[in-house]
């Protein structure tokens, strides 16, 4: 039956094997990209891992090095990506870019044209894509899009520029995203996109994190002595007793926003292109 | 950007863009660097995405922009009411989603007419901000006795039956307006604005799609979706890594919403199975809003948690015991969906067959439907498929039940290293289950968020954040399913 054609699944239910591209966890706020490779091995604060040690071993799994440390071995997805990317690179987070996908409308099969850098070779999607040089915004897109496009995803310092180029690349009611920095530029292209564009709108949108905590029925914090930043997984174990559940010390379990969040990204302004008489 | 990338730019031209993967998304239609782009369509065609309505689809309508929302099917019986008016919205067939159409005062009766907005309109707002700098007025002398007005009611019941349009009958109240000119160029707008939508109110044609429906839906009923906020479910669907070929588990009990996002996602491949706990299934009635293609449809399945979870040698008396149970669900869930779709536009929709019927056989509310509906019962071959392999990622959205609870009983049902991501209107239950899964070493990389979503009126001298503002949009427990030696598989 077609619709389980396990060829094109996308399954973690592989083993790790020789040359896989995978995601090593430290801890919850650190993770790196790591290529493995038969000879090689991962040094961290944990202790030495030899990569030999993975290969054969599901995803998911656990590992120990030779001082009896650990990480988890995870399959790469987009997500993660976001969180390994370095920081220079990145000024889209997971938040804006869900964000524009959904408000983009795009689904598989449509014809998306986006400008920005990124690294394609190392990721291996340089199969699935076309890679082209061009200077949009002295440009603009090429001709052969004419009228093809579903989507437009602008990342550039003047987006005002590009914005007359990238409605003629679109089809009818296709939409456009210019992602901004500074209100300016998004005021700039708003005029610009108030000719030819209809349903113009422009958001902002942060992520909130949250930190949990468990408190004794005394009303004191589980002992620690460490700052907050620890991870409430480390204070757990004096309390292993107590199990999940257990209703004569029940802890309290708290939660509370994270001291430190990002203040802002982006201003992300989105347009639909207006319907003429004609189409 | 540093000023070398700043002269040369690259174009991502794909199918699906590597931007969009980092969000889930890999393309299904593979296609070679050198080959020719215009000789690559994509393969589904028109069928993928239709811009143009046809006799049967779902169509969202936004009556003056945005004050009013609401969803119709469309067929040559069906209406519209606006004010106390009924309208055929028999010629919204077979035109392009974006179409705007206003009231037209015919021979018999007034009907809706398409119209395209002169692009006068468009550039009045920047007029405006021209003269800006010469404005001297205010409203310092204006005094609000309702008596500015010289046109009585009857006058303008008079003009309608004489045959003006909804335009000439505001030109004419700002004509016979005492205070009009005393106004300030804003306030002269806002003046015009609010007379076109009472005396010309427009509708906007606008396609059912995931962030339509959700906006619709948390305009309106939040209610019955949860106040599940549109950046809320499109970071879930992020989160789990919603992407082509996957197997999504998704317990959904916002009305099909998110099933209906996942599915849209999927794009016609993999496959979803919304699963429920005890015998009955959760209402789907969402889901039908989409126009899902037949390809579409069929990979969207049900399965109740037991028979998942359900031993081999047992599954198959379970099946045939559930079966009885599901078929008298759908058969009410026909009836729902169908209380749903007339709730707010008077549909006096007939089931008659007729040659308008279109190729890529959408089903209907009709009974006439041959094709399957999106939620029918997984066959033994899925579910088999599925115990074997775990699904690739999980997505609960129930906004009224316990999360730790459901979740102890569906993590184990992934493959390691699948991601999840969790829904809830409230902060405590998540935090109870993100307490747990890390006690209980379930999974790793845990994160509590909340979106936080802010819109901007962004117009000459007058950008700002919006007025208002949604204070919530439900709180988003993620993470990865992690190998422990504790857990059974």
């Amino acid at each position: 039956m077609l619709l389980m054609d396990s060829s094109t699944k996308i399954s973690f239910n592989r083993c790790i094997r020789d040359g896989d591209l995978i995601i090593v966890y430290e801890r919850h706020d650190t993770m790196k990209a790591v290529k493995v490779c038969e000879n090689s091995i991962l040094q961290n604060r944990f202790g030495v891992f030899k990569h030999s040690d993975w290969i054969g071993k599901p995803f998911g799994s656990k590992v120990f090095s030779n001082k009896g440390g650990f990480v988890y071995l995870l399959a790469p997805t987009p997500e993660l990506w976001t969180l390994v990317l370095s920081h220079r690179t990145q000024i889209l987070y997971i938040a804006d870019i869900s964000f524009v996908i959904m408000y983009l409308e795009v689904v598989p099969g449509c014809l998306v044209l986006e400008s920005g850098t990124e690294d394609f070779e190392r990721t291996g999607i340089n199969t699935l894509i076309t890679v082209g040089v061009r200077d949009i915004q002295g440009e603009g897109f090429p001709d052969q899009f004419f009228g093809l496009a579903d989507s437009v995803f602008l990342d550039l310092p003047q987006p005002w520029l590009a914005i007359p180029s990238a409605r003629n690349m679109l089809k009818q009611d296709g939409t456009l995203c210019s992602f901004s920095p500074c209100i300016e530029q998004v005021q700039r292209s708003c005029e610009i996109l108030r000719s030819g564009f209809t349903d113009i709108r422009t958001f902002e949108i942060l992520l909130r994190t949250y930190e949990v905590h468990e408190w004794k029925m005394d009303h004191s914090k589980v002992d620690d002595g460490n700052s907050t930043a620890c991870p409430p997984r480390k204070r757990r174990q004096p309390s292993r007793e107590a199990s999940v559940g257990d209703n004569a010390s029940s802890p309290v379990i708290m939660a509370r926003p994270s001291a430190e969040t990002r203040g802002h990204t982006g201003y992300l302004t989105f347009a639909r292109k207006s319907l003429n008489f004609h189409c | 950007m540093l000023l070398s990338e700043l002269k040369l730019f690259q174009i991502l031209v794909r199918k699906v863009q590597f931007f969009l993967t980092l969000c889930g998304i890999r393309a299904n239609i593979l296609f070679n660097k050198g080959s020719n782009m215009s000789e690559n369509k994509p393969e589904s065609g028109p069928t993928v995405n239709p811009r143009v309505t046809w006799e049967g689809c779902s169509v969202l309508l936004d009556i003056n922009d945005g004050d009013r929302l609401l969803f119709a099917r469309l067929s040559a019986g069906s209406t519209l009411k606006i004010g106390n008016k009924t309208f055929s919205l028999q010629p919204l067939i077979g035109c392009p989603f974006g179409s705007l159409f206003q009231v037209e005062s015919g021979k018999e009766k007034p009907y809706l007419s398409r119209f395209i907005p002169p692009t006068e309109e468009n550039n009045v707002q920047d007029e405006g901000g021209c003269q800006l700098q010469e404005e001297s007025r205010d409203n310092r002398a204006i005094i609000d006795n309702n008596q500015a007005q010289s046109l009585t009611g009857d006058d303008i019941d008079a003009m309608r039956r004489q045959g003006a349009t909804g335009n000439e009958i505001v030109e004419a109240l700002i004509a016979n307006s005492a205070t009009f000119d005393k106004k300030t160029q804003f306030s002269q707008e806002k003046y015009r604005l609010k007379k076109q939508k009472k005396y010309a109110p427009r509708v906007l044609l606008r396609r059912p799609f995931s962030r339509s429906i959700c906006e619709a839906y948390f305009k309106k009923y939040p209610a019955r979706i949860g106040f599940l906020r549109v950046d809320a479910l499109s970071l879930l669907l992020s989160m789990a890594n919603v992407t082509a070929n996957s197997d999504v588990l998704v317990l959904d009990m916002v009305g099909g919403l998110v099933t209906g996002a996942v599915a849209e996602r999927l794009g016609g491949t993999g496959s979803v199975c919304n699963t429920y706990l005890g015998g009955t299934p959760y209402p789907m009635e969402i889901i039908r809003m989409f126009n899902f293609n037949n390809e579409i449809c069929k990979r969207v399945l049900r399965c109740s948690v037991n028979d998942l979870c359900a031993v081999q040698n047992e599954t198959s008396e379970q099946v045939s015991q559930h079966e009885d149970v599901c078929t008298m669900e759908s058969q009410s869930d026909e009836k729902i969906s169908l209380s749903v779709s007339t709730e707010e536009v008077h549909l006096s929709s007939k089931n008659g067959v007729s040659d308008l019927v279109p190729e890529n056989e959408l089903s209907t509310t009709g009974k006439t439907c041959k094709t399957p509906k999106a939620g029918e019962k997984a066959p033994k071959e899925a579910i088999q498929s599925w115990k074997e392999n775990g699904f690739s990622s999980l997505i609960i959205a129930a906004p009224e039940q316990d999360a730790w609870s459901l979740v102890k009983d569906l993590l184990p049902l992934l493959t390691y290293s699948a991601p999840f991501a969790i829904y809830h209107q409230y902060l405590q239950p998540l935090a109870t289950c993100m307490n747990n899964l890390q006690l209980e070493k379930m999974a790793i990389g845990l994160q509590l968020s909340e979106p936080w979503l802010r819109e901007y009126q962004v117009l000459p001298s007058r950008t700002h954040p919006c007025m208002q503002m949604s204070g919530s949009g439900g709180y988003i427990l993620s993470g990865t399913r992690a190998y422990s030696n504790t857990s059974q598989s």
